[in-house]
């Protein structure tokens, strides 16, 4: 039977099937972070469990450190405490960990692709929602709750049902000045932030094959913003390319059997999908969101819509009250003194070479403060071997070290309350960069655009 | 995980939509290394003003409403994963949150902690909605064992997986499960190509 390339990996790490649709699913690789893990250690403590298969793990701190000053001690107590208790319970476990300082360290999703730990048909998980990132390679990523980290570090498998499956398949080619995060914001502003819920999500067609490995991440990246439980893409060369001479990949003769494997992962001709939707990448042109979830989203030169056809029209009033806007205006011209570059959707070196082209030779406006922080330590290096520092000070944005930083606004790095930030990031949530920030989200050219203008503006009129 | 049977109570209505985990608690919340006392900054930001004083118009500071049931509007729970929200939600004092759609992890997050997301109909929703804003005293029925749902003779059926059910009708959680067929799990590492 024609199967999708979702149904071959997900049947391929079934384990046992339980009644009530369950299955009991293999997960292969387990990445850890200083926030959702230390109860679920606690949790194997407690119950006086071993760790199953600590091989299949990785820890790095990264959603509650300084992006400033990483080689000295945390100042703020609670979060040293939290990341004291990663590296101890790492050391007790012996569970591989990437630390600050470590050349490895970053964004527990910009990791795990560049050190060739994320590999097409793995299963991965993450206390974390956008371990959707992963997906790119043609693996099935998905985020989990604390209780099921334990599960994982006690079994290395999880009971899940297995979700639906749907396509989007994106014809045609790409406008000028359209990135990946701007058809991943017009994909969830027409499907809502909930139109993805239950299903698994395939991106295919021309325009999605046409992208780097990079921008396919940031596209799976924010599948969960649709409410899915992951995305992915199948691996074709890009992929095989990409994962090359990676650190933990495959290497040599190993490497070209495991090509010869990846290559089967791809929906077959006739699979059914429980959806299907259709775009054509014409339509998309460059994005920004104007209110508080990442599927109210607009092209950034149409207005405000003046209703949202679906759900009740208090929600709606009640988040363009929080940002401030008036239904049916338009946002061109609007101040912005804030812009942040970085988090698992745009944090990588791909992302701060769109940024660096850009602002080479032109500085930022007066009224913004322009904030870059890479994804890890091994893009952060990448950038300063490639001169993008150099061009980032002379433009006067700054260049911090790696974390998640302002794109949940855990650490310092918060946008004040009732200022506009156009953020690279993922959610737009009310206060989810600081208690009262107002968050736009949008590309990093889109971004780049704006600390240079130091408001909103047409971005394609900018462009060479 | 202690069991849960059938919860009858009033409820606190809380009419939005997309309710998403970073409000349910904010993530300067979550640096916390044990699993309790999330209850105090449960909806933080639209409970308390930037001086901690209470914000009077919120539901959660009226002396009108109270209970074990939450009743939100569609789409309870979507964003992050962050667990912390249904421990929040749980810590605080809830058993049952109604709305007419979760977001998927939230949705098992609450599972596994003993806290029972009801998904029902818009009208349900929307009639149970106006029976509690009008009278605060409303008493609504939540009966897992027979998967139903009523108040003022208004009943619904709701869905839970039989699994999921099993577990929380005898307070049990998947762990004790999965350690106990680690031998069919070394059986599939062995025969299995995945890498
Ligand atoms: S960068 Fe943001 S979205 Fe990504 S893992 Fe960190 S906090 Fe989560």
């Amino acid at each position: 039977m024609a199967k999708t390339l979702f149904d071959k990996v997900w049947d391929a790490h079934v384990v046992k099937q339980l009644e009530g649709d369950i299955d009991v699913l293999y997960i292969d690789r387990h990445l850890i972070h200083e926030v959702t893990s230390p109860q679920a250690f606690s949790e194997l403590e407690n119950r006086n469990l071993p760790l199953f298969r600590k091989e299949k793990m990785v820890a790095t701190p990264d959603h509650n450190i300084p992006t400033k000053d990483q080689h000295l001690p945390i100042r703020e107590a609670l979060s040293k405490h939290q990341v004291d208790t990663l590296v101890q319970n790492c050391e007790k476990f012996n569970v591989e960990l990437y630390g600050l300082g470590h050349p490895f360290q970053g964004i527990v999703h910009v990791i795990g692709p560049e050190l060739g730990i994320t590999l097409p048909g793995r299963t991965m998980v993450c206390g974390d929602s956008h371990t959707s990132t992963h997906g790119a390679f043609g693996a099935i990523a998905f985020g989990i709750g604390t209780s099921q980290v334990a599960q994982v570090m006690a079994s290395q498998c999880l009971l899940q049902s297995k979700p639906k499956t749907m396509r989007i398949t994106i014809d045609g080619e790409l406008k000028q000045g359209v990135l990946a995060k701007d058809i991943i914001l017009y994909i969830i502003a027409e499907l809502t932030a909930a139109g993805g819920t239950g299903y698994f999500v395939e991106y295919a067609g021309p325009a999605i094959e046409s992208l780097s490995m990079e921008a396919r991440m940031t596209i799976c990246n924010m599948s969960i913003e649709m409410g899915a439980r992951g995305g992915m893409i199948a691996p074709d060369q890009t992929t095989f390319d990409y994962i090359d001479g990676r650190e933990f990949a495959p290497q040599g003769k190993a490497f070209t059997k495991a090509v010869e494997q990846w290559k089967t992962l791809k929906t077959d001709e006739g699979a059914v999908f429980d959806k299907e939707y259709h775009f054509d990448a014409a339509d998309i042109e460059p994005m920004i969101t104007y209110g508080t979830n990442p599927g109210m989203g607009i092209k950034i030169t149409k207005p405000v819509p003046v209703s949202l056809g679906e759900g009740s029209q208090d929600s709606f009033k009640k988040s363009l009250s929080y940002m401030g806007f008036e239904p049916g205006e338009s946002l061109l011209g609007k101040p912005i003194n804030h812009v942040f570059i970085g988090s698992c959707t745009n944090s990588r070196i791909e992302d701060l070479r769109i940024v660096a082209d850009y602002v080479k030779g032109k500085k930022k406006a007066d009224n913004v403060s322009a904030m870059i922080v890479p994804g890890s330590k091994q893009v952060e290096k990448q950038a300063k071997e490639e001169g993008i520092d150099q061009v980032l000070a002379e433009a006067g944005f700054e260049l911090r070290e790696p974390g998640c930083s302002a794109c949940l606004g855990m650490n310092e790095d918060k946008v004040p309350a009732g200022e506009y930030c156009v953020s690279t990031s993922n959610r737009n949530f009310e206060g989810r960069q600081g208690p009262g920030a107002r968050t736009l989200l949008a590309s990093p050219l889109v971004a780049a655009v704006t600390a240079v203008e130091g408001k909103i503006v047409d971005i394609t009129k900018h462009l060479n | 995980m202690e069991k849960f049977k059938q919860v009858i109570s009033t409820a606190v209505p809380m009419p939005i939509e997309d309710i998403d985990t970073d409000q349910i608690i904010p993530a300067r919340f979550l640096k916390a290394t044990s699993r309790e006392g999330f209850g105090d900054n449960l909806f933080r930001d639209w409970r308390y003003n930037s001086d901690n004083s209470p914000k009077v118009d919120f539901v959660l500071n009226s002396d009108e409403y109270s209970g074990k049931i939450l009743v939100a509007g569609r789409n309870f729970g979507c964003g992050s994963s962050r667990e912390h929200a249904a421990w929040a939600l749980h810590d605080y004092g809830f058993k049952v949150v109604v709305s007419s759609f979760f977001a998927d992890i939230f949705k098992g997050n609450a599972l596994n902690n003993g806290l029972l997301p009801v998904q029902v109909s818009d009208d349900f929703l929307a009639s149970l909605l106006e029976a509690v804003s009008e009278n605060p005293q409303t008493e609504i029925s939540v009966n897992l064992e027979a998967q139903e749902i009523s108040f003022d003779g208004h009943r619904e059926a709701f869905e839970v997986n039989a699994y999921k059910k099993e577990c929380l009708l005898n307070g049990y959680d998947d762990i004790d499960y999965l350690v106990s067929i680690k031998d069919e799990i070394e059986a599939y590492e062995a025969s299995s190509i995945v890498i």
